[in-house]
């Protein structure tokens, strides 16, 4: 049995002490966030943060990770009360198939939390480890600079998570309105004579 | 609660009766249908929507969510023309037990065929509504209107959906025309409605295949042969079944297979089931491959051939020949499907594009009733066509047809995807054309070589396991999509006025490499070809490329997405090329009868480094009537970065024997430092038009943009394809 | 009593002191060669030009002319030395930023005297040690190749950051009388022409003794100790004389393939600056390749003994290191995917069997990362995977279990500087 500290909880996990993170996450705690893209440590799919650093959870066996504080997705926010990251991920509506966006996510979570006021060509430069397919990049570096501007706006911090009120989604809620006059605002559409 | 546990996803039909027809949907559009959309084939209106009694509302869709946005657009049609709320509409995608057989979600046809199909059932069912409530109050359906979910009538009259609705009243036939609402008066349709399922994926909801998680589910690892043709000669698995955790290994002919409690477990059994494994291989791959496409016997389809006296003489000839390679869809995550065989019944959850193909070939395979396989689409990672996703449904439904009781999951690994997954064809173009002396084309020969670009199933033999096994099915014969749809040929036919030409179609047989439908199919290929030469014949004429564009063309939605891109760009107000700056304009319509869509961009490049930098990139598109403008955006967006990669870096490797791009290593593409500054797209809306599938629009026009680009930038032509270092370092 | 130190001494030392300085500045003094126009690119024939970039390719000049994410040849890149800080100048033909102005005789002297034009000394950060072997023919080649780049405007955004005296640049010149003879290559009868061809490549223009040879305290190369092995950039150059370390001996063909293709599959992977030297080499002539490898495998001689392996020690001195290699490493580097892209068998590397620990704990906190759009071998980093703890065991156990060489020491300080090079 080896203790891991998931998203601040304790966990006893039966695997394996060898066995990569990804897949006692994925597999024994359920967890979806962190996926498997290719298991040898070069698309990113599967980062999450050790010890707030990023790290590749495909390649790394459970038995480095003793004592040390494991974060995926899920933990930086719920559904019902996403973080700033999600917020702002959900606002730019930046993910097509949005497989590889928990991994960018962390990527980008690791690097706000360490330099909250980076550039657009720091952001750029450190997440050159993920790829995405399906060619989301403006929107990815759109979200993570909306992401930076909420982390340090007044009273904010990079895991201040936001309730999300229970009329969710669409059309009513406050973030979804913004977002919608953001894009109604930036959109050039023409609308010829009929 | 985990909202893909089997329970939930087997849950009963609910309260009214479904219909729907059992006859296979064509691969395309039915011919002569009077029904719009895919009404034609599925004409029972309730196949399409249900109410419940607590006045729940149903969608059903042939078509599946890959990531394009659809399940959202979908559901914006349905609600806006049933006036219902957005957030009351669920929606059921590809599920051969519960919705109609849409065929494959490809070809940009989602929104085209179910949209319109789902726009006009929600129209006409809203009729139904009013009249059972004009029945009911007593009054004339021209005194009711519909809104909110209800029917209100004179005196403030309101009769909701739910207490209309009775068990027969949907199961109507659709009728050939509807009411469909004035665009002026859309509440959703044309609105950015954020997508339903992007909250779910950033907060770590179960959202894709790979999240599924059934009690006793049992992993399992296919160990693929070495190659294509691979025989396994001989295997000693008794060290591998003794492994912790195995429960089974499964060799059935050429397809071997191991079964394991813990996934890990099953890797490591992989791995050593591979090196114990022996296989005899064959060198059968081409080297050289343009030379070899061209040398192959082809079956030569001339799909233009029209002759029209010039107004003036030839005067300047050109001549090109262009190619690109195999390319890779390249999936993020590679493909993944659970199997359950129990009492008689194959249930597969699969991110297959055709849950009903893959169904009957499945069945097929295993030698069981199509009735008694029951294929689920759920999402898996974006799939841009034929991926290994069917291959991956027949593996775990081969697995689950020896161990029944006990849900199979198959993963593939990064490698077995990149090394089975069914290739996008190499392709070779021939242009030659000529301009008269005032600038215009007098006479166009246009040639394009290829293989088939559909080995979708259809028959088992299209699947990998059917093709291994000791019952082997044999890989079926190709066939070439026929026009207007094209496969290799695919925007062969440019949109340009061109009285004088002629274009032919080599469909190539013979596939030593294994191919299928990659996002655009040979409409990738085609408008890097002719654009390219479009360029060349602008430059040969002294002419800006745009204007010589416009001045071979009519068609006036064309005309505007040309001139609207160009004014996103600021294109006439460009620099002179200077100091390895260029600028370059692409534009198709994609099949000539979907999405219009021109791209322009600006590049810089390094003739020392042979990098490419794309600074500025804009886009024009018109897709008819939008129903979410920044899905239609996303779409694009995605479509230029993409088509991008494949330009710049991409290109499938292999040996005589084995393909050798089997991961990011081997076969490199975009990431963030290649990433362009900054990208607009420019929508031409078009309300009240036919909705147009624009999913694939911008891959042509990217591509040829670039290509132009960098012509324009270095002062020379590269016409294959990818325009990596190495080829702008030889300049 | 009669003093040693008379008033005559001292005058006449005076003397001999001012004669000295006059003689050191008359030395050390260099007159400014006349700005010219940028020559046009037509002045230049073709075949020359190419001869330029397959020099410019083996002298590397790329990586240090231009700043990560910055133009090509526009210089501003940090080179660290232990004197400070120095940034590379813009190389490009620009008039006003960069060399457009220089004529063909000031690039030679650049080359073969660290001089620039304008007269100043040039800090042998640029190596001029070495460049000043350059023959005739291809310095005026070389001169064609730049002269023809892309001109870019890219001031100096950064000052060097040298202390004092060092920052005056005229007291190189003290430097150079002690360290540096420049002209050209000189045959060496003694050895056949291919030979000579790859020394003149390696120690002109190539300048691999400038991070394969180790240097003194005033940072010039120790001429005795010619490729015993040196540092570059935070990284260890290894020994590619008869000290060399590799389990494996490197002859000839080893080092062609070495260079040609930047691996070999007995030998690993060129790594940390090798990685981005052997790119550059990879569009360098066939012939040149085989010169230098000629001369290299030469200059490391045939082995006398075998490199010492001691006996394997039982894991059980080092359960954790060993757990940790079997299940974090053993998958690629034990693997069935042979180089460049699958990992190579640890002890076949320099990396393991080398003088110090440095270049395994770079690679292991780093990892390996092709530039992109490039095929070749991805290794993730693990530096946040990793404790110090687990990397000096795992570091501890390669070296035993799979070098089968005596532990190293230092580890602790090549790990603190490895992670503080990569916060940075």
């Amino acid at each position: 049995m080896i203790e891991l500290r998931v998203n601040g909880q304790s966990h006893n996990v039966s695997a394996d002490p060898d066995t990569p993170l990804l897949y006692v996450l994925r597999d024994e705690l359920q967890l979806n966030a962190a996926k498997f893209g290719c298991g040898l440590g070069q698309c990113g799919s599967c980062t999450v943060l050790v010890d707030g650093a990023p790290t590749l959870s495909c390649v790394t066996p459970i038995m480095l990770l003793e004592g040390r504080q494991i974060t995926t997705v899920e933990g930086l926010g719920t559904r019902e009360e996403p973080g700033p990251m999600q917020r702002a991920f959900i606002e730019e509506q930046s993910a097509q198939c949005g497989y590889c966006i928990p991994g960018m996510m962390m990527r980008a979570q690791a690097l706000l939390q360490r330099n909250p006021r980076a550039t657009d060509a720091e952001i750029r430069a450190y997440l050159e480890p993920n790829l995405c397919r399906c060619g989301t990049h403006m929107r990815i570096l759109r979200a993570v600079k909306r992401a930076a501007s909420m982390m340090t706006g007044p009273d904010a911090s990079p895991t201040t998570r936001t309730p999300v009120p229970a009329s969710t989604e669409v059309g009513t809620s406050e973030i979804d309105s913004d977002a919608q006059r953001d894009r109604r605002h930036s959109e050039k559409r023409e609308r010829p004579e009929r | 609660m985990n909202i893909l546990s089997r329970r939930a996803v087997l849950r009963g039909t609910g309260a009214l009766v479904l219909s729907f027809s059992l006859t296979p949907a064509a691969w395309t559009q039915g011919a002569g249908a009077k029904l719009p959309g895919s009404l034609g084939k599925n004409p029972s209106l309730d196949a399409w929507i249900r109410i419940d009694a607590d006045g729940k509302i149903t969608a059903f869709t042939g078509k599946a969510e890959l990531g394009q946005g659809i399940r959202t657009a979908l559901t914006q049609v349905v609600a806006e023309e049933l006036e219902v709320p957005f957030e009351q509409v669920s929606l059921v995608t590809a599920d051969t037990s519960r919705t109609v057989d849409e065929g494959y979600t490809a070809g940009s046809h989602s929104v085209q065929d179910s949209g319109t199909a789902l726009r006009n059932a929600a129209a006409q069912v809203r009729e139904i509504l009013i009249a059972e409530a004009a029945r009911r109050l007593k009054a004339l359906p021209g005194q009711l209107h519909a809104d909110t979910g209800a029917v209100i009538g004179p005196n403030s009259a309101r009769v909701t959906y739910a207490e209309l609705v009775s068990s027969n009243l949907l199961h109507a036939e659709a009728q050939p025309t509807s009411k469909l609402k004035d665009p002026t008066f859309f509440k959703v349709i044309d609105k950015p409605i954020q997508r339903v399922d992007i909250p779910g994926k950033v907060t770590g909801g179960a959202a894709y295949v790979q999240d599924i998680r059934l009690p006793g589910m049992l992993h399992a690892r296919v160990v693929r042969p070495p190659s294509a043709g691979a025989k396994l000669a001989s295997l000693d698995v008794s060290n591998i079944e003794k492994m912790t955790g195995v429960v089974k290994v499964i060799r059935d002919g050429n397809f071997l297979a191991v079964v394991a409690y813990r996934e890990f477990q099953a890797i490591q059994a992989m791995r050593a089931l591979s090196r114990v494994a022996r296989w005899s291989e064959s060198a059968s791959l081409p080297s050289h491959l343009p030379a070899f496409l061209l040398g192959l016997p082809s079956q030569d389809f001339v799909i233009l051939d029209q002759h029209a006296a010039a107004a003036q003489p030839a005067l300047k000839t050109l001549e090109a020949t262009y190619t690109r390679p195999y390319l890779s869809h390249g999936s993020v995550g590679p493909s993944c499907a659970v199997a359950h065989l129990t009492e008689g019944v194959m249930t597969i959850w699969t991110h297959t594009q055709g849950v009903y193909p893959d169904r009957r070939a499945i069945s097929e395979m295993l030698g069981m009733s199509p009735d008694k396989v029951h294929c689920i689409h759920v999402e898996g990672s974006g799939c841009y066509g034929h991926n290994g996703a069917d291959d991956a449904a027949a593996d775990a439904a081969l697995i689950a047809s020896s161990m029944p009781d006990q849900p199979i999951r198959v993963q593939w690994m990064r490698e077995q995807e990149h090394g089975w997954e069914p290739h996008g064809p190499a392709m070779v173009a021939k242009a030659r054309a000529s301009l008269d002396s005032a600038g215009h084309i007098v006479d166009w020969d246009y040639g394009v070589w290829s293989n088939t670009h559909t080995m979708r199933p259809g028959p088992a033999g299209s699947l990998l396991a059917a093709q291994h096994m000791e019952k082997a099915f044999p890989v079926p014969e190709p066939e070439p999509i026929p026009q207007p749809e094209g496969g290799g040929d695919r925007n062969a036919l440019p949109l340009y006025v061109l009285p004088n030409a002629k274009v032919t179609h080599h469909f190539l047989r013979q596939m030593p490499v294994r191919v299928s439908a990659l996002r655009s199919l040979g409409a990738h290929m085609n408008v890097f070809a002719i654009e390219s030469f479009m360029d060349e014949l602008a430059v040969a004429g002294g002419l800006d490329p745009v204007v010589f564009r416009l001045a071979h063309l009519e068609d006036s939605r064309a005309r505007d997405v040309v001139t609207a891109a160009a004014d996103e760009f600021h294109w006439s107000a460009r620099a002179t090329p200077a100091g390895g700056h260029g600028y370059g304009f692409g534009f198709a319509r994609y099949k000539n009868l979907a999405a219009y869509c021109a791209v322009v961009m600006q590049v810089h490049v390094d003739r020392d480094t042979g990098r490419i930098r794309v600074l500025r990139v804009a886009a024009a598109v018109d897709t008819g009537q939008v129903i979410n403008p920044d899905g239609v955006r996303n779409q694009i967006e995605g479509g230029i970065l993409q088509s991008l990669s494949w330009a710049m870096f991409e290109g499938v490797t292999f040996d005589s024997t084995r393909i050798t791009s089997i991961d990011w290593s081997t076969y490199p593409i975009l990431r963030f430092g290649s990433v362009p500054e900054s990208l607009t797209v420019r929508i031409i809306d078009r309300p009240g038009t036919p909705f147009l599938g624009c999913g694939e629009a911008a891959q042509g026009p990217a591509t040829a943009a670039l290509a132009n680009a960098v012509a324009n930038a270095t002062g020379k032509r590269i016409r294959d394809l990818p325009l990596n270092a190495a080829r702008i370092k030889a300049l | 009593m009669k003093t040693f130190v008379t008033r005559r001494l001292v005058v006449r030392l005076l003397w001999v002191l001012g004669a000295l300085l006059f003689g050191f500045v008359v030395y050390a003094w260099r007159s400014p060669i006349p700005p010219v126009d940028p020559p046009a690119a037509e002045s230049f024939d073709a075949a020359s030009i190419q001869r330029g970039a397959q020099l410019a390719a083996l002298g590397d000049c790329v990586t240090c002319h231009s700043a990560p994410g910055g133009e090509t040849f526009g210089g501003g890149r940090e080179v660290v030395t232990p004197f400070g800080t120095i940034y590379s100048t813009n190389i490009t033909p620009d008039p006003a930023t960069g060399i457009g102005r220089w004529s063909q005789a000031a690039f030679q002297r650049a080359m073969r005297e660290g001089v620039n034009r304008e007269g100043d000394h040039l800090y042998p950060a640029f190596p001029y040690d070495h460049y000043t072997l350059i023959n005739d023919a291809d310095s005026a080649a070389l001169y064609a190749f730049i002269m023809t780049r892309q001109p870019i405007q890219a001031r100096r955004t950064h000052e060097n950051d040298l202390s004092f005296p060092l920052n005056i640049r005229f007291l190189i010149a003290g430097w150079k009388l002690l360290f540096f003879r420049a002209g050209p290559y000189q045959q060496d009868s003694t050895h056949d022409a291919e030979w000579n061809r790859g020394a003149y490549l390696a120690n002109g223009i190539g300048h691999c003794g400038a991070c394969h040879t180790p240097r003194n305290n005033l940072g010039a190369e120790v001429a005795s100790r010619h490729f015993a092995g040196g540092e570059a950039d935070g990284w260890h150059a290894y020994a590619i004389n008869a000290d060399s370390k590799s389990l494996e001996e490197w002859n000839a063909e080893d080092l062609h393939m070495y260079l040609s293709k930047g691996w070999h599959d007995r030998h690993g992977d060129a790594h940390g600056p090798m990685a981005a030297v052997a790119a550059n080499l990879s569009s360098v002539p066939d012939a040149d390749l085989k010169a230098i490898a000629t001369y290299v495998a030469a200059v490391m001689g045939k082995r006398a003994l075998p490199l010492e392996k001691r006996a394997l020690e039982s894991t059980s001195s080092n359960d954790t290191g060993a757990a940790i290699y079997a299940a974090t490493c053993a998958s690629c580097h034990d693997g069935t995917r042979p180089l460049p892209f699958g990992g190579v068998k640890l002890m076949l590397s320099t990396a393991v069997t080398g003088e110090n620990a440095t270049n395994l704990v770079n690679v292991i906190l780093e990892g390996l990362h092709p530039p992109e759009g490039t095929t070749g071998a991805i290794m993730p980093g693990f530096s946040s995977t990793l404790t110090d703890g687990q990397l000096e065991s795992l570091v501890a156990y390669i070296r035993s279990n799979l070098g089968a060489q005596p532990p190293w020491t230092g580890v602790e300080n090549s790990v603190r500087e490895a992670r503080s090079r990569l916060r940075d």
